[in-house]
């Protein structure tokens, strides 16, 4: 291993930009002669738009325009759309409804934007929106889930609010299983209604040159290349070839901006209108009311066990609210990315779920960290644990015996596991963790009067999305492999470009280090250039933890091919059969000799083209590869959470916390102990702090920070960070992919930890101390005399 | 957004005196923080505009005011609806009762409302935190026009 190759704890290169505030991001962003958007937003759940009036704010001081969702649909703007087609039980195709990027006839929820004021500078169209006059109708709203089949119809298309009702695996075989079995244990679960609140709020920049009628767009976006292939597509703002997205620095996505969004429509929109580059910032009260929501399941689970406490079957009923419109992905996560993991770690024989997925007068919900599979790791976790507790078995011996041993393992809910021991990572972390010093921790603890409890997670994730055949099959209308190019100059710099894009994840360092390590060449001579649809061939983006998985194997492709042809011009240069040039650390030798040319003059050969003909080969040196993965990859560990519980105040303290994870090949150390704290500050976010609240009206209650509490330092402990390794066979790399997978693992971990430390299942999300405390007097602890 | 508030002042002034300056559209408009105007449509209906500032929001809303349930000297019910373009809307009621007591008269409240958009994103606290405000500042207002005027 070199000093900055594969494996190497490498210091993050972008690093030095980020904390010195010479990022460039999309508000950084300055076009001359550029406008300032504000959109002027509903403050009804459900109503419908009687009149706008933009008179007076037309009149406002630095006014350039005023455009409503009317003027968007004369235009012939089309809706957004979710591209991943479901299919209900009975066979019939989930209800789209359409999604005008600003409404014209209804608003159905609070924050639908109906009407943009374009200005002069931001102050000006702040004020020009409030003179904007919108006289809506009321209408009864649902934001409830449970209520939504029996609520007011939201849309024409979708009679009782439902979009899908889907199901996987055999309902029968199911059903055998559990009447077989000696024991069931049920149990119902709210996954909690997240908001993303990435660092970065959205942002859009739309300019559009007459001269050559190219529409450029500079967005907060984790996957431009999508972006442009929608919005040119079905919204039919621009032809593709006329219309480039740029999405610079991003300062965290976590799923949110994955998605098509209305604003960066309007805002190319208004740029042709206005003749005027047109650019919005989100305020964090609007990313509150327009980022895509994450999670909101309403769950019944029941798991079948024999007397041994071997699992027989399991099985799932879910409500997925996908609140008012049916955001870019959202059909998929509480299906294909859900139900198709709630197998976990375990052999079991037959699995059947059925989802029902519905709107409701709520922000949009889709993919936020982990996307589904932090809700089928709850189920599936939460499940276990209460199973053994009600069996009087082990919590590590119940997962021990159902573990799944040999490998390849085809599940019944569609997914093949392909390596993995889920033993070694469990031993892992029962030995860092000190289990076996719990029981003397815990009557420490009920001295000093306070509960303790220990949680396990041994949670799996389906990651490296994903192979694009099989996702064509379940209904993705994408594929989704990466590409790359690898791009060698004439001085034997390396610049790479990439499809994947990075907003926080490092690629500009463990990218470098790949191609360092491969060709030899040292780490500051390579560059990674990714997030410009003019620049970069094409690319999937970044999101399902499969930048490294997906987007390096890609690279990897790319440098097979550098390399076999810079032999070929090492072998003009050496004189010798193409057949008999070694590449080994920057070098290229001819076999048995001492001949050698380093890699940098064999790059200079390829351009200044001396030594061959153009008969002979092709001068150049720039390689480009398309790499479809061949599965997903399963990256699966187990997390162990130690809370201490306060009897008096029901308040948690988390004071240990050990993640042993299995990611396959890790490139940099550092950067995926990195990811692994953020998952799990953003899993112990959901599981004790963060929590939508709508009210019956459909009002968010919990609609900024004072109210809606994000993880803070002072919550979390110092995590105990482990690892195994079993490689993924899908990759050439082996990589798993890091990413989501704290966010997967920590709440199961955390609540399994509560509920130990109190004595009672009875406990939703987020535990609060309020919550808590509710529960413990109802439970009446053993520990609290 | 639900919000409830509830309180009582003491007035030094008779019963029927209090009746009359609630019912008096220019003691009214004097009295409530950031009224812009509020004028008179009928005894029992008027049309308002006034600025509030909550926290970062800052709106001017405009709206109808009713008086109902009249039962003078006793009280009435007052409610309204008020429109603050981007900052959200406000509607609701507060029953009002007045009752004789030595040195004057204990006027109690009882607000209910609903609020919505950016201003229920506010969060309830701040909210209920600066509706209580408003209402302090009012009767501290309205309980001045008791005494002599000064000038």
């Amino acid at each position: 291993m070199s000093a900055t190759g594969i494996g190497a704890a490498v210091r993050r290169k972008e690093d030095i930009r980020f904390i010195t505030g010479k990022g460039q991001y999309t508000d950084d962003v300055i076009r001359p002669g550029e406008t300032r958007a504000v959109f002027v937003r509903s403050p009804h759940a459900r109503a419908k738009i009687k009149r706008i009036d933009t008179a007076a704010a037309k009149a406002m001081p630095g006014v350039v325009g005023v455009l409503t969702g009317a003027e968007l649909a004369a235009d012939k703007v089309g809706g957004l759309i979710c591209g991943w087609m479901i299919h209900s039980k009975d066979g019939s195709p989930m209800k789209m409804a359409p999604h005008p990027a600003l409404a014209a006839e209804t608003v159905n929820h609070v924050g639908d934007a109906v009407a943009v004021v374009i200005a002069e500078t931001q102050a000006q169209a702040r004020d020009a929106a409030e003179k904007v006059k919108v006289d809506y109708e009321l209408l009864p709203a649902v934001s409830d889930p449970a209520k939504a089949k029996n609520g007011p119809q939201i849309h024409g298309v979708a009679p009782k609010n439902t979009i899908y009702e889907w199901s996987l695996g055999d309902a029968k075989a199911v059903d055998s299983a559990f009447a077989a079995a000696k024991h069931v244990t049920k149990l119902d679960i709210v996954n909690n209604r997240l908001v993303p609140n990435a660092i970065e709020p959205r942002a859009a920049l739309a300019e559009y040159d007459s001269g050559t009628d190219q529409l450029t767009l500079w967005n907060t976006s984790q996957n431009p290349h999508v972006a442009r292939l929608v919005i040119s597509a079905f919204v039919g703002i621009a032809p593709e070839h006329k219309l480039r997205v740029i999405a610079p620095d991003v300062g965290g996505g976590f799923g949110s901006k994955i998605f098509i969004y209305p604003e960066e429509v309007v805002c190319l929109w208004a740029a042709r209108k206005v003749k005027r580059p047109v650019k919005w910032t989100a305020e964090r009260h609007e990313s509150f009311v327009t980022d895509a929501h994450g999670r909101d399941h309403i769950t019944h689970a029941e798991l079948a066990l024999d007397e041994h406490g071997k699992i027989l079957g399991l099985r799932a009923k879910t409500i997925a609210n996908l609140g008012a419109y049916m955001s870019t992905f959202s059909s998929s996560v509480p299906t294909y990315l859900y139900a198709t993991l709630l197998s976990g770690q375990y052999d079991i024989p037959q699995i059947y779920c059925e989802v029902d997925a519905v709107y409701t007068n709520t922000v949009p919900v889709d993919a936020y960290r982990g996307a589904g599979r932090p809700e089928a790791t709850f189920v599936v976790e939460r499940l276990v644990e209460v199973a053994a507790r009600e069996m009087g078995i082990d919590p590590a011996d119940i997962r021990k015996r159902n573990f799944i041993k040999a490998f390849p393992h085809q599940t019944p809910v569609i997914m093949a596991y392909d390596a993995g021991d889920y033993n070694a990572s469990l031993k892992k972390a029962m030995d860092l963790a000190d289990v076996k010093g719990f029981n003397k921790r815990k009557r420490e603890s009920a001295r000093h009067g306070k509960l303790r409890g220990l949680g396990y997670s041994t949670y799996i994730e389906a990651c490296g999305i994903a192979p694009s055949q099989a996702v064509g099959s379940l209904g993705a209308g994408v594929g989704l492999w990466e590409s790359a190019e690898v791009r060698v100059n004439p001085t034997g710099s390396v610049e790479v470009l990439t499809g994947s894009h990075a907003h926080g994840q490092g690629h500009e360092t463990t990218f470098a280090q790949l191609v360092s390590e491969r060709l030899g060449i040292p780490f500051e001579n390579v560059s990674i250039v990714h997030g410009d649809t003019d620049k970069v061939q094409f690319g999937m983006g970044t999101y399902g933890s499969r930048s490294g998985a997906v987007g390096m194997s890609a690279i990897v492709k790319a440098l097979d091919k550098v390399e076999a042809k810079a032999k070929k011009v090492a072998a003009h240069m050496l004189e010798a059969a193409e057949g008999d040039i070694e590449f080994k650390d920057g070098k290229f030798t001819v076999a048995g000799t001492d001949k050698s040319a380093a890699f940098g003059d064999v790059a200079l050969n390829a351009y200044i083209a001396h030594k061959f003909s153009g008969q002979e080969l092709e001068p150049g040196l720039k390689e480009t590869s398309f790499y479809d993965p061949t599965n997903f990859t399963f990256p699966a560990g187990c997390h162990i959470c130690e809370v201490e519980v306060d009897t008096e105040t029901g308040k948690t303290e988390i004071v240990n916390w050990t993640a042993v994870d299995d990611f396959g090949t890790v490139i940099n150390p550092m950067i995926v102990e990195g990811q692994v704290h953020g998952g799990i500050a953003q899993g112990v976010g959901q599981a004790l702090l963060e929590g939508v609240v709508y009210d019956k009206d459909g009002q968010l209650v919990t609609g900024s920070l004072m109210d809606y509490t994000m993880p803070r330092a002072h919550d979390l402990p110092s995590f105990k960070v482990g690892t195994t390794e079993t490689k993924s066979p899908s990759n050439p790399l082996g990589i798993k992919g890091c990413g989501e997978a704290g966010a997967i693992a920590a709440p199961a971990a955390v609540i399994n930890a509560i509920t130990d430390a109190i004595g009672s299942e009875a406990l939703t999300m987020p535990a609060t101390a309020n919550t808590v405390w509710t529960a413990l007097q109802r439970a009446k602890p053993r520990a609290a005399a | 957004m639900a919000m409830t508030m509830t309180g009582e002042v003491m007035l030094s002034a008779t019963r029927d005196v209090v009746w009359a300056k609630l019912n008096d559209a220019e003691v009214l408009k004097a009295c409530i923080p950031g009224c812009e105007e509020l004028n008179k449509n009928s005894d029992t209906e008027f049309q308002a505009v006034a600025v509030t500032k909550i926290g970062p929001v800052k709106a001017r809303f405009k709206g109808k005011v009713q008086l109902t349930d009249l039962d003078p000297p006793n009280g009435y019910r007052i409610s309204g609806e008020g429109d603050g373009g981007v900052a959200g809307f406000a509607k609701g009621g507060a029953t009002v009762t007045l009752a004789e007591q030595e040195g004057g008269t204990l006027l109690t409240y009882n607000v209910e409302a609903q609020i919505g958009g950016k201003l229920a994103q506010l969060g309830q606290r701040l909210v209920n935190g600066a509706a209580k405000k408003i209402a302090d500042e009012f009767f501290k207002n309205f309980a001045a026009t008791m005494q002599p005027a000064s000038a």
